[in-house]
């Protein structure tokens, strides 16, 4: 119990300090001297404008975007008892990337600011109905198989709208919001989201206690009175909705909702409703440090979030299959 | 009194019936042992009974009340049902897994209440796990783990406790102690129905035999009247010899 309260207590204070020490990195260092001075005389400053429309709307993105990414990542490996699952499997994220893909490729989102968040949410929900369509009422595999069905039809979508570009610089738009990014996304951004994030992550978080029977299997969650379908309902449309939402203005970024909850699970007893909160937050953490080390590595062009947490997330994907295999009898 | 009848129960997949007209009613204080050859329904029959596979024609009552009709949450603190070879996907501690027990009586979310801290201590100290209680789940050898099962199926003191092949793969001893537990938990005035391979086990411990062969009733009854080398002969296709009386009873083939 004590040991749950401390290591959310520990992330919250990494998160507030990073958080903090996030406002002042970046191209142009800002000392903290300065932005407190500033913050507190009237007038427009530079350094104001940048903590306050540029750093803290992306930061808070970050934060909003790992958490949900984290806590979904819990949820739906409590789900299938798999450790390996993560956001990605239901084909939500898939599904958010062709929705926001195509609005680029019809040349909407230049038009409206919303319009690819809009659609990337209309095409995570549109995925995790047609998974959740295939896959009910046939346990976890089925569930799993799915959402790799679904995964797939969205990536040929994409494909295909990446094939008929009408010229290489929708492509490359196409391909760089792919690769997932948090720079120069603002307040809009955040307000767009946060409806759907807290909803979703609502929804996420009540799952605690049927993913807790869950381990025992179907059969003995079911004959402790969970209802199944509404845990399978639950995670699915939470996860639609707030990871939905944050692929739609992030682009693609993986693995956050993998690795966090297990780097959590070992600290709070392998109990999967204990997990939530931890993977949320240590989510949130390491989604804000890629985001920071991103702005920091510098050789050339700037690094994708998304490939950065690609290319830390693979090793330890690798490093996990390999726990298993040596786990397995 | 508690109560659970089932009347003219059957259940088909596709042109098969796996239970085929089966009637029963079991009172607390009874020890059921469901035998019968590998395929004859026993698993289909407990699992109907648990309220968990609702039978293509029949109904089942509890005290007279549609079992399948009654909400889950209030079935679950009523009744407690563990499949056969029960597993736990993640390594949590055995205290823990007993806890889960108790899942239809638990707040939504926060943390155990202190009552319950207690009745998990009396659980596994009825299974003999005290020393036990930290220790992760998937560590445990296959015994300790349907112990730690079983503690999770009798913390929340149920009426009604069905057991898919509770001492299967138990050596004999740790087999005895189960169905020493489970008579023991049908004596304080429970019901508890268990498939269970062993006859001579079965003989001994089970106050009623109810024997299936390709999902029909071939006998229920008293173990001591029930349980014949006719009904044996009938239900398993074997010559069996049986000797002895009581908790020295034995069942043996030829």
């Amino acid at each position: 119990m004590i040991r749950v309260g401390l290591v959310n207590g520990l992330i919250v204070l990494l998160i507030v300090l990073i958080a903090l020490g996030s406002l002042l990195a970046g191209r142009v260092w800002l000392p903290p001297s300065l932005v407190w001075h500033e913050l507190w005389t009237p007038g427009p400053h530079l350094s104001t404008l940048i903590v306050t429309q540029l750093r803290l709307p992306r930061a808070v993105l970050a934060l909003l975007v790992g958490a949900a990414l984290g806590l979904s990542g819990g949820v739906l490996q409590g789900v299938t008892r798999n450790p390996l699952a993560e956001p990605g499997l239901l084909g939500v994220s898939a599904g958010a990337a062709l929705g926001a893909v195509v609005t680029i490729y019809f040349g909407v989102a230049d038009r409206f600011t919303a319009a690819a968040p809009f659609a990337g949410l209309c095409g995570a929900l549109a995925a995790s109905l047609l998974t959740f369509a295939l896959g009910r009422g046939g346990g976890t595999i089925t569930l799993i198989l799915a959402g790799a069905a679904v995964s797939g039809l969205a990536a040929a979508g994409i494909a295909l709208a990446l094939n008929l570009a009408p010229n290489p610089y929708a492509a490359d738009e196409i391909m760089t919001w792919l690769m997932g990014s948090l720079a120069d996304r603002s307040w809009i951004q955040v307000n767009l989201i946060l409806p759907f994030v807290l909803v979703g992550g609502a929804m996420l978080a009540v799952t605690g206690r049927s993913l807790d029977a869950l381990s025992l299997g179907e059969a003995q969650a079911r004959s402790l009175g969970i209802d199944l379908q509404r845990l399978y309902v639950l995670s699915v449309f939470g996860t639609a909705l707030a990871v939905g939402a944050a692929t739609a203005v992030t682009g693609a970024i993986g693995f956050i909702g993998l690795i966090a909850p297990h780097l959590m699970r070992p600290l709070v007893g392998h109990q999967p409703s204990r997990v939530l909160l931890p993977a949320a937050l240590s989510g949130a953490l390491l989604l804000l440090c890629a985001d920071i080390a991103t702005r920091l590595i510098r050789f050339g062009p700037e690094l994708k979030l998304g490939v950065f947490t690609s290319l830390i997330g693979t090793p330890f994907f690798f490093w996990l299959i390999v726990r298993l295999r040596k786990a397995a009898p | 009194m508690t109560t659970l009848t089932a009347q003219s129960v059957t259940v088909r997949r596709g042109a098969r019936a796996i239970l085929d007209h089966i009637r029963l009613t079991a009172a607390v204080g009874e020890f059921v042992a469901v035998i019968g050859p590998n395929g004859a329904g026993k698993s289909t029959l407990l699992a109907v009974l648990a309220g968990l596979l609702e039978p293509t024609e029949g109904r089942v009552d509890l005290d007279g009340e549609d079992l399948y009709r009654i909400p889950s949450k209030r079935l679950a603190s009523r009744r407690a049902y563990l499949p056969q070879n029960p597993r736990c996907e993640w390594p949590i501690s055995v205290e823990r897994l007993v806890a889960l027990g108790l899942t239809p009586i638990l707040p939504a979310i926060g943390r155990l209440p202190a009552a319950h801290a207690r009745r998990i201590e009396e659980a596994l100290r009825l299974c003999d796990l005290s020393d036990r209680k930290l220790q992760a789940v998937t560590t445990l050898s296959g015994g300790e783990l349907e112990r730690a099962m079983l503690a999770r199926a009798l913390v929340g003191q149920p009426e009604i406790l069905i057991v898919d092949e509770p001492v299967a793969g138990l050596d004999p001893r740790h087999a005895l102690d189960a169905m020493r537990r489970l008579a023991a938990y049908a004596a304080s005035g429970r019901l508890v129905i268990a498939a269970i391979h062993d006859l001579t086990l079965a003989a001994r411990y089970a106050s009623r035999i109810i024997a299936l062969a390709s999902g029909r009733a071939m006998g229920d009854g008293p173990t001591g009247t029930t349980l014949t080398a006719a009904l044996v002969k009938e239900t398993f296709g074997v010559e069996a010899c049986i000797s002895g009386e009581a908790e020295r009873r034995y069942v043996d083939y030829r």
